[in-house]
C-alpha cells in the first residue's frame, strides 16, 4: 500500500463539494440546503488543510479558521432568514418561495 | 340814534318769526297780528327815521354810512389770510355789517313799507285759512332775510339774506304742501334759485380773489381808482356770474321757470315775494356791483340782451293765460326784464326808479287780484270772471289805477319809470340800429294789451261765473282794501319823485342815487370819444325833440294796446274768442303752453320725459353711462373672468392628459413594454438561481483551464 497522499485529501474534498453543491440545487427542504452549504464549506476547509500539511506552512491551517467562523455566522443567519420566512409563509419548501418573480 | 342801531331794523321781524316758532301754536289770531304785523310797522317806522337822520348825516354828498357789529368770519390777524391773484396777501373777512348808502335806503324804504302793506292785508285775506301763526312767521321771516340783504356791507351777508329769502320762498310758496302742484312749485323755485346761487358765490369768490375784500366799501373806492381798466377780463368773468345769480333770483331766461309755478302760493306771498321783493333782490345785487359791472362792457351787454328778451319773452306768455296770476307773474318777468335792460345799458338810476315804481303797482294788482280770488270764491280763472266793477267798486277801482300805471300811461308813476328806461336804451345804440329799445317798445305795446285784457276780462263784459259764485261776490274788508287804496295812491304820485328835465323836472330821485354810481376815471376816458361822437357832452337841448318823439310814441303805444285789449274783451260773454286764437292758431298753442319751455327742461336737464325709449340731456347721459357701465365695463370685466376660467380649464386638460399622459407615462410605458423579455428570467426560485450560478462557473473554470 502507498502512503496518503495529499492528492487523496483532494479527491475526498472534491467529493464532498459535489455533493453539497447537488443538495443545495436539488433538495426541497430549506434545512437540507442550509447543512448542504455546510458540507460546501466543510470540503473546503479539507482542501485548506491537505495544502497546508504539503507546504509546511500555517497558511492554510489559519484561513480554514476563518471559515469556520464565518460558516457559523452564516449558518445563524441563514437560520434567522428561514424563521423569519416560516413565520410568513408557514412553509420551509424552498420552491414555494417566489415572491421575486416578475 | 336810529342810524347808530340801524342793525335792529332786521331783527323786529326776526324776532316775530321766532315768537312765532315757539309759542306760535298757542297764540290767538290777535296776538299774532299783533306780534308780526306790529314787527313790520315798528320795522318800517326805524327805518324812516333812520333815513332821514341818514340825508342829514350825507349832506347829499351819498357818503355811505356803515356800521359793523360783529366780525362774523376771520376777525383781525387769525388765520384766514390768502393770496390774492397779484400775489399778495389778504384777510378773507366777512362781518355782521351794515351799509346804508341812498341805493340801500330806497330799497328799505319800499321793502318796509310794501311789506307793512302786505302784512296788514293778509291779516283780512288769511283770516279763514289754517297755519294762520305759520303764514306771518314765514312771511317776519322772509322780511328778516330781505332786510338783511339790503342792508349788508358784504358780498357774504348779502349771500345769507339771499339765500334766506330763497328758503322763505319755498316754505311759503308750499305753504298749502298737502297739494302736490304746491310742493312741486316750491321744489323748483328752490332748485332753480340754487342753480343761480353757484354762479353768485363763484362770482363773489372772483371778486375777493382778484380785489382782496368783500366790503362794498373796500371795492368800490379799488375800482373806481383807475388801477383796474375797462374790459378787464377777470371782472367780466366775475360779472356774468354775478349776473347768473340774479338771473335765478329775479327770474330772467333761462332761468324764470319757477315764478309762474310760485303762484302756487297764497296770494299775499306773490305780492311780496314775486313781485316786490325778493325778486328784485338781483337788481339790487346788479346795482351794488356797478363798479365792477361799469369796467366790464361786454357783461353789460349781456345783461342788457337777456332783460330785453326776457321782457318780450314773457310779455308773449302773458298775453294768453287765463288765470288771474299767471298773467301777473309774467308781467313781473316781463318788467324784470325792464329793470336788467336799464342796468344793462348803464341807466343804473332809471333801472332802481322802475323796481320803486313797480313795487308799488305790482303789489297793488296782486293784492288786487287776491282780493278778486277772494270774492269769487276762490275762482281764479278769468274765463269765468266777468262784469266785477259794479259789485266790487274798492278792488274795481284800485286794480284800473294798477292796469294804467304798468301800461305807461301818463301821468302815473309807471309812465316816468319805464319811459326813462326805454329812453336811455334808445340813447346807448349810439348811431347803429335800436333794437334793445324796439324790443322794449313792442313789450310796451304787449304790456298794455295783456294788463288791459286782464282787467276787461274780470271787471267788463257779461257775467261768466256759475250763479253759487255769483252770489256770494262781496267786496273784501278794510283790511285789504285799505293797503290796496294805500298803493294806488302811491302808484299815482311816486312817479313825481323822478320828473326827467325834458318835462321840467327836477328828478330828485336820480339824484339822490347818482352818487352810488359814479364811474371812475378809467370809465370816463373810455366814454368820453363816444360821448364827443353822439355830440351830447355839453349839450342837452338838442336831444330834446328826440325825446319827446319817443315819449309820445309810447303813449301811443299804450293806448293801442289798451284800445286792442277793449275791442276784443271788453264785451266778452260766456264763450268769448281770443283774437290771438281766431287769427293764428298755431302761435297762440305755442303762446298758450309757455313755448314748451318747461317741457324742453324735463327732456334735456330733469329727465322726466323721454324720446320714445331714450331719455335725453343731463340724465339721458347719465343713463347712458350707466348703461355703458353694466354691459360694456363690467362685460369686460365678466369676460376678463371668463375667459381666465376658460384658460384654466384648458390648462387642467393640457396637463391631465398630455403632460402627465405623455411626458411622465409615456417612458413609463416605453421601459415597460421593452423589458418585458428580461423579465420572463424572473421566476423567483432560488435553486434555479443557484443553478446558472454553478453552471456559469463551471464554464469559467474549463475557459481558464483550456486557456
Amino acid at each position: 500500500m502507498e502512503p496518503i497522499a495529499t492528492i487523496h485529501y483532494l479527491v475526498v474534498a472534491a467529493a464532498l463539494f459535489v455533493l453539497g453543491v447537488v443538495g443545495v440545487l436539488t433538495r426541497r427542504n430549506v434545512v437540507i440546503i442550509l447543512m448542504s452549504i455546510e458540507l460546501i464549506l466543510n470540503a473546503v476547509n479539507l482542501n485548506l488543510v491537505a495544502f497546508s500539511r504539503m507546504w509546511g506552512t500555517l497558511h492554510g491551517q489559519v484561513f480554514s479558521i476563518f471559515i469556520v467562523v464565518d460558516a457559523a455566522a452564516e449558518a445563524a443567519v441563514g437560520l434567522g432568514i428561514l424563521i423569519a420566512f416560516f413565520r410568513n409563509k408557514e412553509t420551509i419548501n424552498v420552491d414555494e418561495i417566489d415572491l421575486l418573480k416578475w | 340814534m336810529f342810524l347808530n342801531h340801524i342793525w335792529l331794523i332786521p331783527l323786529f321781524p326776526a324776532f316775530g318769526a321766532a315768537i312765532m316758532f315757539f309759542f306760535g301754536r298757542r297764540l290767538q289770531k290777535t296776538t299774532v297780528n299783533a306780534v308780526c304785523v306790529g314787527a313790520v310797522v315798528v320795522a318800517f317806522l326805524f327805518a324812516c327815521l333812520a333815513v332821514v337822520q341818514y340825508t342829514h348825516f350825507a349832506h347829499g354828498t351819498g357818503q355811505p354810512f356803515e356800521k359793523i357789529v360783529y366780525t362774523w368770519l376771520g376777525s383781525g390777524d387769525s388765520g384766514m389770510s390768502f393770496v390774492k391773484k397779484d400775489g399778495n396777501a389778504a384777510q378773507f373777512n366777512a362781518d355782521w355789517g351794515f351799509l346804508l348808502d341812498p341805493l340801500s335806503a330806497i330799497w328799505l324804504l319800499f321793502v318796509t313799507g310794501v311789506g307793512m302793506l302786505i302784512h296788514i292785508y293778509s291779516t283780512g285775506y288769511m283770516a279763514h285759512e289754517g297755519g294762520y301763526y305759520r303764514f306771518f312767521g314765514y312771511l317776519n321771516l322772509f322780511m328778516f332775510a330781505m332786510l338783511t340783504l339790503v342792508l349788508a356791507n358784504n358780498y357774504i351777508l348779502l349771500f345769507v339774506g339771499w339765500e334766506g329769502v330763497g328758503l322763505c320762498s319755498y316754505l311759503l310758496i308750499g305753504f298749502y304742501f298737502h297739494r302736490k302742484s304746491a310742493s312741486d312749485a316750491a321744489n323748483k323755485a328752490f332748485i332753480v334759485n340754487r342753480i343761480g346761487d353757484a354762479g353768485f358765490i363763484l362770482g363773489a369768490l372772483t371778486l375777493v380773489w382778484y380785489l382782496g375784500s368783500f366790503r362794498f366799501t373796500d371795492i368800490n373806492p379799488l375800482l373806481r381808482s383807475g388801477h383796474y381798466l375797462n374790459g378787464d377780463p377777470i371782472l367780466t368773468i366775475a360779472a356774468i356770474l354775478l349776473f347768473i345769480g340774479a338771473t335765478g333770483k329775479s327770474a330772467q331766461l333761462p332761468l324764470y321757470v319757477w315764478l309762474p309755478d310760485a303762484m302756487e302760493g297764497p296770494t299775499p306771498v306773490s305780492a311780496l315775494i314775486h313781485a316786490a321783493t325778493m325778486v328784485t333782490a338781483g337788481v339790487y345785487m346788479v346795482a351794488r356791483s356797478n363798479a365792477v359791472f361799469v369796467l366790464a362792457p361786454t357783461a353789460m351787454k349781456v345783461v342788457a340782451i337777456i332783460g330785453a328778451l326776457t321782457a318780450i319773452f314773457a310779455a308773449s306768455i302773458g298775453l294768453v293765460q287765463n288765470d288771474i296770476k299767471r298773467v301777473l307773474a309774467y308781467s313781473t318777468v316781463s318788467q324784470l326784464g325792464y329793470m336788467f335792460l336799464a342796468l344793462g345799458v348803464g341807466a343804473f338810476t332809471a333801472g332802481v326808479f322802475h323796481v320803486f315804481t313797480h313795487a308799488f303797482f305790482k303789489a297793488l294788482l296782486f293784492l288786487g287780484s287776491g282780493s278778486v280770488i277772494h270774492a269769487m270764491s276762490g275762482e281764479q280763472d278769468m274765463k269765468f270772471m266777468g262784469d266785477l266793477r259794479g259789485r266790487i267798486s274798492t278792488t274795481y277801482k284800485t286794480m284800473l289805477v294798477g292796469m294804467l300805471a304798468i301800461a305807461g300811461i301818463p301821468p302815473l308813476a309807471g309812465f316816468f319809470s319805464k319811459d326813462e328806461i326805454l329812453w336811455q336804451a334808445f340813447r346807448s345804440a349810439n348811431g347803429t340800429f335800436p333794437y334793445l329799445w324796439l324790443i322794449g317798445f313792442v313789450t310796451a305795446l304787449m304790456t298794455a294789451f295783456y294788463m288791459g285784457r286782464l282787467i276787461f276780462l274780470t271787471f267788463f263784459g257779461q257775467p261768466r261765473m256759475s250763479h253759487d259764485v255769483e252770489h256770494h261776490i262781496h267786496e273784501s274788508p278794510k283790511s285789504m282794501t285799505g293797503p290796496l287804496v294805500i298803493l294806488a295812491i302811491c302808484s299815482v304820485f311816486a312817479g313825481f319823485l323822478s320828473v326827467p328835465h325834458s318835462l321840467g323836472g327836477s328828478e330828485t330821485f336820480a339824484k339822490f342815487l347818482a352818487p352810488v354810481f359814479e364811474k371812475g376815471p378809467a370809465v370816463a376816458q373810455a366814454e368820453e370819444p363816444a360821448q364827443l361822437a353822439a355830440g351830447e357832452k355839453e349839450k342837452e337841448e338838442p336831444t330834446q325833440p328826440i325825446e319827446y318823439g319817443l315819449m309820445a310814441l309810447s303813449v301811443l303805444a299804450a293806448i293801442v294796446g289798451l284800445g286792442l285789449a277793449y275791442r276784443s274783451y271788453a264785451r266778452a260773454g260766456k264763450g268769448y274768442a281770443e283774437p290771438i286764437e281766431a287769427t293764428a292758431p298755431p302761435l297762440y298753442n305755442a303762446l298758450f303752453h309757455k313755448w314748451y319751455v318747461d317741457e324742453g327742461y324735463d327732456y334735456v336737464f330733469t329727465g322726466r320725459r323721454k324720446l320714445g325709449d331714450v331719455r335725453l340731456g343731463v340724465m339721458g347721459a347719465g343713463e347712458a353711462s350707466s348703461w355703458f357701465d353694466a354691459h360694456v365695463i363690467d362685460g369686460a370685466v365678466n369676460g376678463a373672468g371668463w375667459s381666465t376660467k376658460a384658460a384654466g380649464i384648458f390648462s387642467s386638460w393640457w396637463d391631465k392628459w398630455i403632460i402627465d399622459g405623455i411626458g411622465v407615462n409615456g417612458p413609463a410605458i416605453l421601459a415597460r413594454m421593452l423589458s418585458y423579455p428580461a423579465r420572463l428570467f424572473e421566476w423567483g426560485l432560488v435553486q434555479w438561481y443557484a443553478l446558472v450560478m454553478t453552471v456559469s462557473l463551471i464554464g469559467f473554470a474549463v475557459y481558464y483551464v483550456w486557456k
